[in-house]
């Protein structure tokens, strides 16, 4: 397949990008992060986003939804990563329609994925435990209990975990932290007694959440796919997550590397524009180059997820690394060429730098999936 | 079935059938590639039967025309053919700058007869070619050569000394950059012209590298006769089919390296270094700095694979070749860096019998010259900064 985009894919850019540019530039993110906005996001716009099918996008036709593929995710989390819309459309319509649709019985799938389709419910995946993503490290322990589970435990970092009408959680259901073996995945609803959400703003104004699970009894009806067997789910759902995320940073990459292109043209200082000068020239070349070379490996991932989703852990690694690293570059030379102007919270770049820093971490960063790809290769 | 896939499964059926395994194995040496030409002569039975194998099907050069000796390819199945060489890991049956560089500026700026008089010779390996761009006093600034073609009648009379010339010892003809106007501008008096390297006059001397080998030369032109016929392009415009060249010696230089072959960095480094109880390299940092490199690696070639993709699109920069030009060298360096840390001690051995007469250091001494050759890595920022992002007074 060709590593470029489609006619019709080409189309959904267009029509992604200009909702989202009309609709949410920057100026969205701040206004919402200004009035300390509970919700944080619009509700209206994602009414909006689900009138234009993009909420239902992974979803299959079937269940109410478009069936498009990891590509398509990909292009609507470039053009979210352009302007840093708050959206629950990586919780709800990649992550948890994704767990859902690979993972749901006819039942759960008939249950949520129209709901998901048509923008009325909100889903969050609760993952990660300690202070840096380790899925196999999963310690919440989920206990038989009569004809169910009860669930013991702490999450964090769960995206818009505040505002989820349902949680998808992975627990331990057997062996030890470490092992593949014994993780479930469990639809739980947050307000289920003996759960308790704290919903936290981060460093980027988006919203995560911490979640403590003190006894909380769900029925067997509540299990997403296997007992015992969620690892290779919840690998495959991540794996979509973070081409998804690897998306958003090529388009926040790109917004940083054009705005600080345009500054160096702009911009005077000994009676000549800074970008006339060598030093900054031969970096924001350097740039570029990684930015394009980044967005090849994303493309090449989001494509591989498509079509053979079972072998794409490696290219998806190398997409996430090479997009956690890109971004980092570029937020860093996007403030250092900006100067002093760059450090001002009225300028937007600082939430460039900040949204950055988060995606990093989203679903492991540079060094976790560069360690994934030496254990896939042997070394 | 589609019919590129119908292309596909025939392509794979014929390269299993035809490519002998000895060709399947990564190259160990210089001596493995096959450049053809006058004097060539084949380092094995198996390499003879490959090259000829593959000029037979017209696959030494898939995507040129079948009238020239090419495979008549579409960008689609010559792609396929790379790819399906690549599963089998078939080396290149015929490696040429007349492939690489010549080819691409005769087709686009050549004449019929030109074409007709040179392009068979390169697909069939029939003449080897070398690059005449470079002299001592332009090197990165290239618009300043000296080299100069005087009218004589029929013909030009050419003098002046080229350096940095690949395998001019070698080669049995030359593409070259000559003044055929002093008095023009820089870049306006420049022509393209074509001759024998047997011709009265040439003479190289090969030039000591810090690897040991001398892969250059200086190559010396004294009252050489060239008929006007031989200018590719117009006179004095020389300086476009240059450029256009450049772009495809770039894309070239930029895909160096044994990409994607042989066995991963990583365990080439456990040989020599160990692993702990799980498998993993015993030596913490150099693991990162080689899973780092192999995550660079893998997007550089799905870049790589894209540049063609957007080509075929027409989607692409023509400046773009420089970036990959950059990243492509800069990465190969890395690489041996990398392979010279994990060999240690044993990389540095530069005569014995062990290290095949110091293979590794001497390769990697050669790298170095890759963001060199072809223009700097700088220059190469320098094209990307004025031409793709448009800064100013670059």
């Amino acid at each position: 397949m060709a590593l470029v985009l489609t006619e019709e894919q080409s189309m959904l850019r267009d029509s992604a990008r200009g909702l989202i540019s009309d609709k949410a530039p920057v100026s969205h993110l701040r206004s919402l992060r200004d009035s300390k906005d509970a919700t944080g996001f619009s509700r209206e716009l994602w009414r909006t986003f689900a009138e234009m099918g993009f909420s239902g996008l992974l979803v299959p036709e079937e269940f109410g939804g478009s069936g498009l593929g990891c590509v398509e995710a990909g292009i609507v989390m470039e053009e979210i990563g352009r302007t840093l819309m708050p959206s629950p459309f990586l919780a709800t319509s990649v992550l948890a329609a994704s767990a859902l649709s690979r993972g749901g019985n006819e039942a759960q799938k008939a249950q949520y994925l129209p709901k998901v389709s048509d923008g009325s419910l909100l889903a969050a995946l609760a993952i990660d435990e300690g202070a840096k993503h380790r899925p196999l490290q999963t310690k919440l322990q989920a206990t038989r209990a009569g004809n169910g589970f009860k669930l013991n435990g702490d999450k964090a970092f769960v995206v818009d975990g505040h505002t989820a009408d349902l949680l998808i959680v992975a627990a331990r259901s057997a062996g030890a932290a470490g092992d593949k073996n014994g993780l479930t995945l469990f639809l739980v609803d947050p307000k289920s007694k003996g759960l308790a959400i704290e919903r936290i703003a981060m460093v980027d104004s988006h919203n995560a959440a911490r979640i403590v699970f003190d006894h909380v009894e769900v029925n067997a009806d509540s299990v997403l796919g296997e007992v015992d067997e969620g690892y290779a789910l919840l690998d495959g759902v991540l794996n979509i997550g973070r081409g998804a995320v690897a998306s958003e940073m090529v388009g926040l990459s790109e917004e940083v590397f054009g705005r600080t292109v345009t500054y160096l043209k702009e911009r005077k200082q000994f009676g000549k524009a800074i970008g006339e000068f060598q030093a900054l020239q031969h970096r924001a070349a350097q740039l570029y180059i990684e930015i394009e070379i980044t967005r090849a490996a994303v493309l090449k991932a989001l494509q591989t997820l498509d079509a053979d989703p079972g072998k794409a852990g490696t290219a998806v690694a190398v997409a996430k690394a090479r997009a956690g690293n890109t971004a980092t570059q570029a937020v860093q030379e996007g403030v250092q060429m900006h100067g002093g102007m760059g450090m001002t919270d009225q300028f937007d770049i600082g939430f460039f730098m900040k949204r950055a820093r988060v995606c990093q971490e989203l679903f492991g960063d540079s060094n976790f999936h560069a360690d994934q790809l030496a254990r896939a290769k042997g070394y | 079935m589609s019919d590129l896939e119908k292309f596909r499964r025939e392509a794979r059926a014929w390269l299993g059938q035809n490519c002998p395994p000895e060709m399947r194995k990564p190259m160990a040496s210089d001596s493995d590639t096959f450049w053809g030409g006058r004097n060539a002569t084949f380092s094995s039975e198996a390499q003879r039967v490959w090259f000829e194998r593959m000029r037979d099907k017209g696959w030494t050069v898939p995507h040129w025309p079948t009238e020239y000796g090419g495979g008549g390819l579409d960008g689609e199945e010559a792609k396929i053919v790379r790819q399906e060489m690549a599963a089998i890991g078939a080396r290149q049956p015929l490696t040429s700058f007349g492939i690489s560089m010549l080819g691409p500026a005769l087709l686009k700026y050549g004449t019929d007869e030109q074409k007709k008089e040179h392009l068979p010779k390169i697909t069939a390996g029939l003449i080897r070619w070398c690059q005449g761009y470079s002299e001592p006093n332009a090197g990165s600034d290239l618009a300043s050569l000296q080299t100069r073609a005087e009218s004589d009648g029929d013909d030009y009379v050419i003098n002046g000394q080229k350096i940095w010339t690949s395998y001019a010892n070698h080669a049995d003809w030359i593409f070259c950059l000559v003044r055929t106007d002093p008095a023009a501008k820089k870049h306006d008096g420049i022509s393209f012209i074509l001759f024998d390297m047997t011709s009265k006059g040439v003479s190289t001397k090969p030039i000591l590298l810090i690897s040991g080998y001398s892969p250059f030369c200086e190559t010396f032109f004294d009252n050489v006769r060239v008929p006007k016929a031989h200018v590719v392009g117009q006179v004095n415009r020389g300086w476009d089919v240059a450029k256009y060249l450049l772009q495809h010696e770039r894309a070239m230089i930029s895909g160096m390296g044994e990409r994607g072959v042989g066995r991963p960095l990583g365990q080439i480094a456990a040989d020599s270094i160990g692993a702990d109880e799980q498998g993993r390299l015993d030596d913490a940092p150099l693991r990162s700095q080689i899973a780092s490199f192999e995550v660079d690696e893998a997007a550089l070639a799905a870049a790589a694979e894209r540049a063609v993709d957007l080509a075929k699109a027409g989607q692409s920069h023509p400046a773009f070749s420089s970036a990959m030009k950059y990243y492509g060298t800069e990465l190969n360096k890395r690489r041996y860096e990398i392979l010279m840390s994990a060999g240690g001690i044993d990389a540095l051995e530069w005569e014995s019998e062990r290290s095949r007469g110091g293979a590794r250091p001497r390769a990697w001494l050669r790298t170095k010259a890759n963001s060199i050759e072809g223009g700097t890595s700088e220059v190469m920022l320098g094209i990307v900064a004025k031409r793709i992002l448009d800064l100013p007074g670059a």
